[in-house]
């Protein structure tokens, strides 16, 4: 067995999707409208960030998710808390809560659309609805698995509330919540593109439909995707590298 | 057993004598328990932990508490530190009464309970953190306390990275860390292995003279009691009350040896005594095949 550092096998795994892309356009003959080869979206690629054409709807995907994300996953770490911390809280609110999560968020967006309007608004609630819920339960189970013994030890060096939060509680579950907002980062990216589907001018998910309809450019429309995907990609890798800062060298 | 606080630098201290901070500025507090009584709720009704207890601890005393399991040694111990606050009954310190987690009062556990997330020196000052101190000052106590307990190499270790000793030893600097008047040591060294327990017990000793705080330690072992203590107390099992107070006339400094002395073993006989059979203990009379059991056990 030959062993590879992390960057060859990711390399590697890459060349070989490549290639299996490739094969299967070549022998299955499919024309470029169905499945354009990598060659030709890796072309559109580039010359669609270059002209500029990929480049704004991006960022206005991006200002969706970094907004909803921040709104959700800051409402969800304070309801996580609440649900941790007091039985009634989590007898009147989890229901709802749970009711929230199940009904897909495909059915909502063109309610919220309608109550939002097009602009970035109704996106950011999109957002912030879907990164709400794992974030929320991931911090009700990181508070509520905090070790008692360390809470009677400040108990005992007099700590107030608020220290105790700071100093003890959120330390203690954080690897619980970043958990939650890896999960939640992931999810904020389909809630953005779901939330320009059910209706906006500008975003990835816009674009989405441009390629497939009126513009009818199918290597454009792989390359949003790819866009999307590394945009994904990116956002999880960051909340990866801010847990190995905070939480990796217990 | 006075004599010992006269003559605080007598002994060397557990790395050397501390030049500041853990030097005995303010003396132990006294502690005082009359009649207190904690029950807790337990299935249907209440347990009663503590049946009435009085004990006065003067100011300086190491007083050692021992009892049979859930006698509510710990329980005791938790209501000195203002942790629990008992049915009935008063306690004091230095005349004051205890009406929460007293700024004079520190605690070690049985667990080391140190922060896993924090270094070891970030873990000795979070008392100092939580107090309001400035970060020089912390800095500077930090030193001081890392010094008395031996841990100045480790200061940027995380607790995982630890032996159990050092982590008790971790969670003792930081009970130091306010300059309490009084410790309250809740089974500190039964997690540890039998040598390294010797050692922290002779420490213990060197600390306390240095110090000149009040201490009072619950402990399971009779050995150690007796060792530590100027007093050893007996509790009855549950709802536990004073059932001995003895009076343990060793010579200060102690050093492990002096426990192969005859007052020793007296002392250990009554509190035996006292205690009582142990209710999970092995009948006298067992068949063949259990006896070699029975052999193995009390053989250890």
């Amino acid at each position: 067995m030959i062993r590879l550092s992390a960057a060859a096998s990711v390399v590697l795994a890459l060349v070989v999707f490549l290639a299996a892309w490739k094969a299967i356009v070549v022998v299955g003959g499919y024309p470029p409208f169905i499945l354009p080869p990598p060659e030709s979206v890796a072309s559109r690629f580039v010359q669609g960030w270059a002209s500029g054409l990929i480049g704004p709807h991006a960022a206005a995907t991006l200002v969706e998710i970094a907004l909803g994300f921040s709104a959700g996953a800051g409402l969800a770490l304070a309801v996580g808390y609440l649900l941790a911390r007091s039985v009634a809280a989590e007898r009147l609110l989890s229901p709802y809560l749970v009711a929230a999560q199940a009904t897909p968020i495909l059915a909502l967006a063109p309610l919220l659309a309608l109550w939002f309007g097009p602009g970035l608004t109704s996106k950011v609630v999109i957002c912030a609805l879907i990164v709400f819920f794992p974030v929320a339960v991931a911090t009700m189970v990181g508070i509520r698995s905090v070790d008692a013994r360390l809470l009677e030890l400040a108990r005992s060096l007099r700590a107030t509330r608020r220290q105790v939060v700071l100093t003890l509680e959120i330390p203690a579950a954080l690897p619980n919540i970043l958990g939650g907002m890896r999960v939640g980062v992931t999810l904020a990216v389909v809630g953005a593109i779901v939330g320009e589907w059910a209706g906006a001018e500008r975003g990835l998910g816009v674009l989405v439909n441009l390629a497939r309809g009126s513009l009818f450019d199918i290597p454009l429309m792989f390359a949003t995707l790819v866009t999307i995907a590394l945009v994904g990609v990116a956002l999880y890798v960051l909340v990866v590298l801010v847990e190995r800062r905070l939480v990796g060298v217990r | 057993m006075s004599a010992t606080r006269e003559r605080p630098e007598s002994a060397p201290g557990a790395a050397a004598p501390a030049p500041t901070g853990v030097t005995p500025a303010r003396a132990g507090a006294s502690v005082g328990l009359r009649d207190v009584a904690i029950s807790f709720p337990h299935g249907p009704g209440r347990i009663e932990a503590l049946g009435g207890v009085d004990l006065a601890v003067d100011g300086g005393e190491i007083v050692s508490l021992i009892g049979p399991n859930g006698c509510g040694k710990s329980t005791l111990l938790r209501v000195i530190g203002g942790l629990l606050t008992p049915d009935r009954g008063s306690v004091t310190l230095d005349g004051d009464p205890v009406t929460g987690p007293d700024e004079r009062v520190g605690l070690v556990f049985q667990e080391p309970r140190l922060l896993p997330w924090r270094t070891v020196a970030d873990n000795v000052t979070y008392p100092l953190e939580l107090a309001g101190w400035p970060r020089e000052r912390r800095d500077e106590r930090r030193r001081t306390l890392l010094h008395a307990v031996g841990l100045e190499s480790a200061a940027a270790a995380r607790p995982a990275q630890l032996s159990g000793g050092m982590r008790q030893r971790a969670a003792i600097a930081r009970a130091l860390a306010l300059e309490p008047r009084v410790l309250l040591l809740d089974e500190p060294f039964s997690a540890l292995d039998a040598l390294t327990r010797e050692r922290f017990n002779v420490e213990m000793h060197k600390l306390h003279a240095r110090t000149g705080t009040t201490i009072v330690l619950v402990t399971h072992s009779i050995p150690e009691a007796i060792f530590l203590g100027d007093r050893v107390v007996v509790l009855s099992p549950r709802p536990g009350r004073v059932v001995a107070d003895l009076r343990i006339d060793l010579p200060r400094p102690r050093a492990w040896e002096a426990l192969d002395e005859a007052i020793v073993s007296a002392a250990a006989r009554q509190i035996r005594d006292h205690l009582g059979p142990a209710d999970d203990q092995l009948p006298d009379e067992l068949t063949p095949p259990d006896r070699r059991i029975r052999d193995l056990w009390v053989g250890e």
